[in-house]
């Protein structure tokens, strides 16, 4: 671990700002193209299910500066469908092959001299769709006789799985009360600013293609794309620029949208640009999962909670694909969150419905699961007239039980939730918020308190899909798990420091805590070290673990980096102690020096010490060159699920105590939050500033998701959020400053400590919102988001009510 | 007004960040679109096309605009600023660039030109505004990453220092 006075943990300036404050960022859309790229418009579906009878492209490819049109003839001739996680028949294609299932879905792609070329062909093609009924609700999806969009799949159910753990039947049979919620999690997404970029080129000489995009990994899916191009992984070249404006694992959903611009390139013969604009990213990107969830406890009579019984019907949209229906499983370890709960049993069903495919977004099945089981902790309290945080505090897994195995399997790493808790409500002040509600009231004022705990994972097991296949499916298909985290630290021939790693970042700040981390490690300082970021997958050292998601930079891959300059440093000792004549351990990097420890005269510059292999590699002791250094690092917990469908599917767990208080309009139902409290433990801190920076902008993202934001279709699937007027994001009036509070418990599974920190929020606070307003309005049953028409509606049934 | 055929380009000059630009453009160019990909300025950001992220805000003859919601040619003639005519020399930033950094005040830094611009220009006529002011004058520009939290802060840092360097000139 780097010194108390070193440069990790303090909250220095980032270097990526500069450039970024100063219009010189190299984003996508800002990088130069080579001569004669195209540009692509792509036309999307107007309908939410139909078959198409006939695309009339004729008039489109003569049109001016027209270089080609694809449809899907030419996609299913060039390449093969996305290969799904499971086994069914389902054919995920890029682009519409005979039929339409969501609107927004491609249909066919112009390419042209310049986008607006491009768009004024896209007018010219006619499309003639032959309408099928449209399936919205998961629910109908799912009963017998529903229109199928799948008609192979002989259903809209692409997978029932059942599990079971411990013994929830005697539980329920032996607890004095069954408490449930009944919920339906809305669909909504994080839309980053920047929208989907790429470039893609192809070489038929070598069949090989090359692709540059805004992509944040998993790089996993490189595979599943480079198969759907029928070509081996090395003749996909896939190429990340320095700067994204964002993603929020949104930026995962370009896979099929690099695959159709791939063939798109081939079938033209000339590089193909496209730059989604944003009504295409609304309608027909990608989106979180909705969910429809009923979860029942077994509970005492002390609010103690025996068992869990969870239905969860989770909606995939329209494909499902790769790594879908990984929402669903994501949380699997933690189905019982921050509590000692013993007994578990799960019903999981993946549906298909016409709306656009689901993929990565932040929080990642975390909001899904504890808006069910945090609403139902609160009913219980309710139900039970017990106080909701003495159910919390009861139900808490103990501080001596870390690290703690779920029922499920979850291994949680570390932690002290209930001395966590106790400094939140004395430092957060939650008497004085309660005060303040029943001071509120007492003047006819509609004011709750909501309070909410939870255990945030990170740092993905990349077996933990595979819950989603029966055992006898997992021991065909092979054991898949870890999660190979990688950085290279190379020396120049002027001995400076160059860092290469391939987490993706896209805003984060990555470049800068790696810096920190290197120059604890060697000596220097930050502004020492050059830290590059984009990936090049032909040239760099990478794996399927790649990219920028379940946050996984800290406790991962800044992991990682901390162990290659250890190991560098390591063998530059051995090198220096040959040439400063003292054992390699009396060697110490201080101050850009390589000195003997104790005689600080003895000593060389680190530039000198670090470019000497370049310069004189016949003078190196045993041979050993010191020019580079690449670590490969993957956590043994991470586990493949086993035969009993236990699976650790993460490696950290951070947790989270939140409270807040809200105060409703009468009149118009807006909610206003007017405190907002926050207790993190994500282990070690590594730049207090960045770490706040998620955290408040984990918080934005879901007083959006709680208060305002839906991708809400009507019932024949017509898409009703296409615009930033229609989608609503929450603006500097409606983010308030929370407290934030820290306590750390250090991972005891990674190199520096730390935990993942970035979705935690997306995870507690909906939930935390929803549960203040339900206390504000004595309400039972509440769906986000709660907006205002919501909100009066529930007044009005309220106050209707007899007293 | 002058009359300008649809087929034909037409050129289309102003003042940028103090030196006079040139270009050509259709009359259906969107001014985002010739700044970036005509003059090459990318520091201008597109984040939605249809005036609501405020990503592309620059300054047009002194007041703050959506460059996504104008086309090229209505800026002939004009003054603009852009993101990239901030600092005062490369290698050095503005007091407000240098808040947004200290504050933390951008993640991925592709909403933060527009609201650079909005606030540059805000902070001349507003030199000690409320932190309420603030808030509700950055609601005209989306920003996905930081919560708006430290922008806020960064604002109002950046005004108390722009009145100390007026004080100390003055």
């Amino acid at each position: 671990m780097a010194a108390a006075s070193g440069w990790l943990g303090r909250s220095i300036e980032r270097v990526e700002d500069a450039a970024l404050l100063t219009g010189r960022g190299r984003y996508i859309d800002d990088l130069g193209v080579l001569p004669g790229t195209l540009h692509a418009a792509i036309l999307r579906s107007s309908h939410a299910h139909a078959n198409i009878r006939a695309i009339e492209t004729k008039a489109a490819a003569a049109a001016p500066g027209v270089a080609a049109v694809i449809t899907g003839a030419e996609v299913s001739a060039l390449s093969s469908p996305l290969v799904p996680v499971l086994r069914a028949p389902l054919e995920g294609w890029p682009i519409a092959v005979g039929r339409v299932r969501y609107v927004g879905e491609p249909i066919a792609v112009v390419v042209a001299a310049d986008r607006y070329l491009a768009e004024d062909a896209l007018d010219l093609i006619d499309v003639d769709y032959d309408p099928l009924p449209a399936l919205v609700d998961p629910l109908a999806a799912l009963e017998p006789g529903a229109p199928t969009l799948h008609d192979k799949l002989g259903s809209n159910v692409a997978s029932d799985r059942s599990f079971r753990y411990g013994d929830p039947e005697a539980a329920f049979a032996a607890a004095p009360h069954r408490i449930a919620v009944d919920i339906r999690y809305p669909r909504n997404s994080c839309t980053p600013i920047e929208t989907f970029g790429l470039v893609a080129d192809y070489d038929a000489g070598e069949d090989a293609y090359d692709i540059l995009a805004n992509f944040m990994g998993p790089f996993s899916l490189h595979a599943v794309m480079a198969r759907a191009l029928k070509i081996p992984g090395n003749r996909l070249r896939l190429r990340t620029p320095p700067d994204a404006g964002g993603s929020f694992g949104v930026k995962q959903g370009l896979v099929p949208t690099m695959v159709l611009m791939a063939i798109a390139a081939r079938v033209a013969g000339r590089p193909v640009k496209w730059i989604e604009d944003r009504l295409e990213h609304l309608v027909g990107s990608v989106s979180a999962t909705n969910r429809v969830t009923r979860l029942a406890a077994a509970v005492d009579d002390d609010g103690r909670v025996r068992a869990l019984d969870w239905d969860q019907v989770e909606d995939v949209g329209a494909h499902l694909r790769a790594p879908e229906p990984a929402t669903l499983y994501r949380m699997h370890g933690n189905l019982t969150g921050a509590y000692d709960i013993r007994n578990v049993t799960v019903r999981n069903r993946v549906v298909l419905t016409n709306k656009t495919p689901s993929g990565l977004n932040r929080g990642f099945g975390g909001p899904q699961v504890y808006y069910a089981l945090e609403r139902l902790m609160q009913r219980i309290a309710g139900e039970l007239r017990l106080d909701p945080l003495d159910v919390i505090r009861r139900n808490l897994i103990p501080a001596d039980a870390f690290p703690y195995r779920t029922a499920s399997g979850g291994l949680l790493d570390s932690g002290d939730y209930g001395r966590a808790i106790e400094k939140a409500i004395d430092e957060g002040g939650l008497a004085q918020l309660l005060a303040w509600r029943e001071s509120a009231r007492a003047e006819g004022r509609v004011c709750g308190v909501g309070l909410t705990a939870v255990v945030e994972p990170s740092v993905s097991n990349m077996g933990y899909i595979a819950t989603v296949l029966t055992p006898e499916e997992r021991r065909r298909a092979g054991p898949k798990n870890g999660a190979q985290a990688t950085a290279t630290i190379a020396l120049d021939p002027g001995g400076a420091v160059t860092v290469h790693i391939a987490s993706a970042p896209q805003g984060q700040g990555h470049r800068t805590v790696v810096a920190q981390i290197v120059a604890d490690a060697l000596g220097l300082t930050p502004a020492d070290i050059r830290v590059i970021g984009e990936l090049d997958t032909a040239r760099d050292a990478w794996s399927i673990a790649s990219g920028n998601y379940s946050s996984r930079f800290a406790p991962a891959v800044a992991g990682t980096v901390h162990l290659a300059a250890l190991r560098l440093r390591a063998r530059l000792a051995h090198s220096a102690a040959g040439k400063l004549n003292v054992p390699a351990e009396e060697i110490e990097f201080v101050g850009g020096k390589v000195r003997a420890r104790g005689n600080p005269d003895n000593a060389m510059p680190f530039a000198r010490l670090a470019a000497s292999d370049h310069w004189s590699p016949g003078e190196a002791s045993d041979g050993d060159h010191v020019l580079r250094e690449t670590v490969f690092w993957t956590p043994p917990q991470l586990a493949a699920p086993n035969d009993a469908d236990e699976i650790n599917a993460q490696l950290c767990h951070a947790f989270i105590f939140d409270f807040c208080g809200v105060e409703i309009d009468r009149d118009t139902g807006a909610v206003r939050i007017d405190k907002y409290v926050t207790m993190h433990d994500c282990g070690r801190v590594l730049h207090p500033g960045m770490v706040a920076g998620q955290i408040t902008g984990g918080l934005a993202h879901a007083i959006g998701a709680a208060l305002y934001e839906e991708y809400a279709y009507a019932p024949d699937g017509a898409f009703l959020a296409g615009t930033f007027a229609d989608y609503l994001l929450p603006t500097a009036t409606e983010v308030p400053a929370p407290l934030i509070l820290h306590t750390e418990s250090p991972s005891p599974f990674t190199p520096l400590g730390a935990k993942g920190v970035g979705e935690g929020n997306c995870m507690s606070t909906p939930v935390c919102i929803a549960n203040a307003v339900a206390d504000a309005l004595g309400a039972a049953t509440l769906d986000l988001p709660l907006t205002p028409t919501k909100i009066c509606t529930l007044i009005s049934s309220r106050e209707g009510a007899a007293p | 007004m002058p009359r300008l055929s649809a087929d034909a380009r037409h050129r289309v000059a102003f003042v940028l960040n103090g030196r006079a630009v040139e270009g050509q453009a259709e009359p259906r160019m969107l001014l985002t679109d010739f700044l970036r990909h005509v003059l090459g300025m990318t520091g201008t950001h597109v984040g939605c096309e249809h005036g609501v992220c405020g990503a592309c805000t620059v300054e047009i003859d002194g007041v703050p605009a959506r460059a996504c919601l104008m086309l090229a040619v209505q800026a002939d003639g004009a003054i603009l600023r852009t993101v990239e005519g901030l600092a005062p020399e490369p290698g050095r930033l503005s007091l407000l660039q240098q808040a947004f950094r200290r504050h933390h005040a951008l993640q991925c830094g592709f909403c933060t030109p527009g609201i650079l611009m909005s606030l540059d220009n805000y902070l001349r006529d507003n030199p000690d505004p409320r932190e309420d002011d603030v808030r509700i004058f950055l609601t005209g520009h989306l920003c996905r990453c930081t919560g708006y939290v430290p922008i806020v802060a960064a604002a109002l840092d950046a005004a108390a220092r722009l009145r100390e360097m007026k004080e100390t000139q003055t």
